[in-house]
């Protein structure tokens, strides 16, 4: 059976992989991006701006006007706006916010009432380590993130009822163009890692790709680090 | 709409939403009580009511709304 699978920030690096993952599925695949683009085998691809609820709402009701209740909603799209905490601007603090926080709530929000009326889903944050391991830089990036945990939990607790689990998977150092412009800090990173090596999108569509699946139908409110190691014990 | 209507199709999306019989809807039906309903089945009948009234209901008018009849009167005085 081809589910309906929306995917958020499916442009490119981790998004893609996902998106990538559930066509090779032979999944009904939603990709949404700023841009608009998405990997060639979506069935349909939407330009949205997940920090405007109005973009999401209209996205979301497209969708499921044409593919039905939505399955599987992984929350991808986020940004980074690093920058040492003294010298974070407003407006680095709140882009983040906006897409990373905002948007997932969004997001979540918007797919929801079509998985409680349908009585199953699966809602995917892609989190991140950050906020386990205290990233210098990142004190906008590491809140956002530490609070999709708080959000998948209350939205676990809320819809548990209907079959719908929520989870959120925290990637480590994955290779992508949001990790390319880190600069001696990848190095450092890098060091850092157990198993010694960076992570692919792939390594994060896989997790992804199993809690969506039926394997993992008991599986709600967790977080999955897939990191190397990087964040082990956090 | 006149009330017989609008009760009608209220009833309508209470059978759907809650999957209870046609007849155990009445103005006196407690939701949690007599229908089995729990808070998200509330929220999904609101819902579905604001689409079929074509009507907004505001968060805090939810508390308000413990029987069939409640939610008819509230949703009635907004056509």
């Amino acid at each position: 059976m081809s589910r309906h699978v929306i995917v958020t920030g499916a442009s490119r690096g981790i998004g893609a992989a996902i998106a990538q993952h559930f066509i090779d599925l032979g999944d009904n695949v939603v990709g949404m991006s700023r841009s608009g683009t998405a990997p060639a085998g979506c069935v349909k691809s939407f330009a949205v701006d997940v920090s405007d609820s109005a973009s999401v709402n209209e996205a979301v009701k497209a969708s499921i006007e044409a593919l039905g209740p939505v399955e599987v909603c992984v929350v991808n799209a986020g940004v980074t706006r690093d920058g040492l905490a003294m010298r974070m601007t407003d407006e680095q603090w709140r882009e983040v916010m906006a897409t990373d926080l905002d948007g997932a709530f969004y997001t979540a929000r918007a797919t929801m009432a079509s998985m409680v009326r349908n009585r199953q889903g699966s809602i995917i944050f892609i989190g991140s380590i950050s906020p386990f391991i205290g990233v210098p830089g990142q004190a906008n990036y590491g809140a956002a993130k530490a609070g999709l945990v708080g959000l998948a939990r209350s939205l676990a607790q809320e819809v548990a009822s209907r079959s719908i689990t929520v989870n959120v998977v925290a990637p480590g150092l994955i290779e992508t163009d949001m990790t390319s412009d880190l600069g001696p800090a990848k190095d450092q990173m890098l060091a850092m890692i157990p198993m010694g090596r960076i992570g692919q999108p792939s390594d994060i569509a896989g997790v992804v790709g199993f809690l969506a699946s039926n394997h993992a139908r008991y599986i709600t409110g967790a977080v999955i680090a897939s990191d190397g190691g990087l964040a082990l014990g956090h | 709409m006149d009330r017989n209507e609008a009760f009608a199709k209220l009833t309508d999306n209470v059978v759907e939403v809650l999957a209870v019989e046609p007849s155990a809807v009445t103005m006196e039906a407690n939701f949690f009580d007599d229908l089995g309903a729990d808070s998200l089945d509330l929220v999904e009948l609101v819902m579905a009511l604001e689409e079929t009234f074509n009507v907004e209901v505001g968060e805090d008018e939810l508390k308000d709304i413990s029987t069939v009849g409640a939610a008819f009167e509230l949703i009635y005085a907004k056509l």
